[in-house]
């Protein structure tokens, strides 16, 4: 028989505040144990949560960027289960009435494919503490910490037929979070996690199979494998006759397979309610708008806009794309340096990234930031330096707080593109190699890289290699 | 909408909550009162009338985004029953 996956996604994607959603404890990452949960966040009786506006504000750009529907009177909801690192015995999450509505997602698949994939809805809601087990003897260690984390879970239709389409449109959100800076989708960190509810059905059925939810997948190759296991695994069952069972499943990466993780008689009953603590939360139109007029320019608008204005390949307006950052880092740079998009964007990509992975560094954490490596750029363009000693300065940049300019002229690296100085040197060097050049002259042209080195090397390698290709190959047929 | 026993005690074990056996019965009688009356509020036409999420007509006031609160684990920490290297404890939960 031949089956059909189809896949639905629920990503949790911690929103980039600095306090919680309901206190003013902080959120940053890697605290000791317990440092950051306050009263509210453990708790405490008496205490009443209070609700953070940028959480609110991320929220709505969120919406703004995937077109979707704005609840704009939303609800926030007790939703009832019993955990050690839920210390109230509730989440505050929602439920009938999301701040975020239905919207859509534009995805590029690898094949160039384009696919629509179904907003839900998203909502807001508080995360969990953290359990750690294998510390203790006999006991289980809660950190609350996290506790009261804003999250936002967005929720995907069952759009997806594949889990090279559920892993693009999983890079897609990740990329938008970051983009509008509302998530800064550290999935190590555990700032963006994906569940993925997966249902096999023979083709051309319109009902939908028994699915299976795979829980808290933390990097897209495991999102990809994951889901790959769990259709095998289904299909298995189905052709052995027998039945899917509905279930929450957790990825075992060591493993590469998924294992059941609750059983059906623990079957989820979260009483959902509207949490008498909060107020209803009423969004003004005004409030949109001024929160619109902020957005930035979203990525597939500017990716579009590099190829058209600044003739990028689709590929390289991808790569500067990418990220917010990277985006703007080309932009600047573009402007700055007045070389060509090509120019900026093979330096970016090439040596800028290849330091920063190399240090493991972010973009924002650069050692040379825009303006300084604009600098670069500008004199590779105007020639005062070869492409081979920008490589250099850029370490030295890289190194220290100069400037192009400065160490171009403390280390005499200019450029030498005046004519009668570069024919001097290769004057000198034809002089100097009386036999090769015989040679050269009797057919071996392979001779000319031996000369173009000897001049390169007189010349420290400042000698502008066009003009020295030009000159040499006129000198030596003369 | 009549709860039996069964009904019961899922509900109590959904809440964590012990009662013992030859209660059961009467909370089901109780419980299934409590039902009848929604059931007989359910028969009035409410459908032009919006769902109450909160009894007071005020809406949410929203927090600056702002950290102010100070470490104060110590004095949490110091009426858990059990703590170990800044971590609640708890019986183990492993599966």
């Amino acid at each position: 028989m031949q089956w059909e996956t189809v896949i639905g996604l629920e990503i949790h994607a911690q929103l980039a505040t600095r306090s919680k959603i309901f206190s003013a404890s902080s959120t940053q990452y890697g605290a000791e144990p317990n440092t950051q949960a306050n009263a509210v966040d453990l708790g405490m009786p008496g205490v009443l949560p209070v609700l953070n506006r940028e959480a609110v504000h991320m929220a709505i750009k969120f919406a703004l960027a995937t077109d979707a529907e704005i609840g704009k009177h939303n609800v926030f909801a007790r939703k009832n289960y019993f955990y050690p690192d839920l210390p109230k015995g509730y989440q505050i999450s929602q439920m009938s009435l999301p701040i975020v509505g239905t919207g859509t997602v534009t995805v590029e698949l690898d094949d160039g494919e384009i696919k629509e994939v179904g907003l839900t809805r998203a909502h807001l809601e508080e995360d969990a503490g953290k359990s750690v087990h294998e510390e203790f003897h006999d006991a289980t260690g809660v950190d609350l910490n996290r506790a009261g984390t804003p999250l936002l879970e967005i929720v995907s239709e069952p759009d997806m037929r594949s889990a090279k389409e559920a892993v693009a449109y999983a890079r897609k959100i990740h990329s938008l979070v970051r983009y509008i800076e509302i998530c800064d989708g550290n999935m190590q960190e555990g700032s963006f996690r994906c569940d993925a509810n997966v249902s096999i059905r023979p083709v051309g059925q319109e009902e939908l199979g028994t699915r299976s939810e795979i829980k808290n997948v933390n990097s897209f190759r495991f999102l990809e494998r994951a889901i790959n296991f769990e259709v095998e695994r289904q299909i298995d069952i189905l052709e052995g006759g027998g039945e899917v069972v509905q279930e929450t499943r957790l990825y075992d990466a060591d493993n590469d397979e998924t294992r059941s993780m609750r059983s059906k008689e623990e079957a989820n009953d979260y009483r959902y309610f509207p949490d008498p603590d909060l107020l209803p939360v009423q969004i003004e139109d005004e409030l949109i708008e001024s929160l619109r007029s902020g957005m930035p320019e979203l990525p597939d608008v500017r990716r579009k806009r590099f190829i058209a204005d600044f003739e990028l390949s689709e590929y390289d307006a991808g790569v500067m794309t990418a990220d917010r950052r990277t985006a703007d880092y080309f932009e600047t740079v573009l402007d700055k340096s007045g070389a060509s998009a090509k120019l900026a964007c093979s330096w970016i990509s090439g040596e800028l990234f290849s330091r920063l992975n190399k240090d493991g560094v972010e973009l924002v954490d650069s050692p040379v930031d825009a303006a300084r490596f604009s600098g670069l750029v500008a004199r590779i363009h105007d020639n005062t330096i070869s492409g081979k000693i920008g490589k250099d300065i850029l370490d030295k940049m890289w190194a220290g707080d100069d400037d192009v300019d400065a160490i171009i002229d403390k280390e005499g690296l200019r450029q030498i593109s005046d004519t009668s100085e570069i024919e001097k040197m290769i004057d000198d060097v034809i002089a100097a190699n009386p036999d090769q050049l015989a040679e050269y002259r009797s057919g071996k042209d392979k001779l000319l890289a031996y000369f173009v080195g000897q001049v390169m090397k007189a010349s420290r390698g400042k000698a502008n290699p066009g003009q020295l290709n030009k000159l040499l190959q006129e000198k030596l047929k003369a | 909408m009549a709860v039996d026993n069964k009904v019961v005690e899922q509900v109590a074990h959904l809440a964590r909550v012990q009662i013992s056996a030859d209660s059961v019965a009467d909370y089901a009688t109780d419980m299934s009162g409590v039902l009848e009356l929604a059931a007989q509020m359910d028969q009035v036409d409410t459908s032009s009338v919006e769902p109450m999420a909160h009894p007071t007509h005020a809406v949410q006031r929203l927090r600056d985004d702002v950290v102010d609160e100070v470490n104060q684990r110590d004095a949490f920490q110091a009426i858990a029953p059990s703590v170990e290297n800044g971590y609640y404890l708890v019986p183990p939960v492993i599966e």
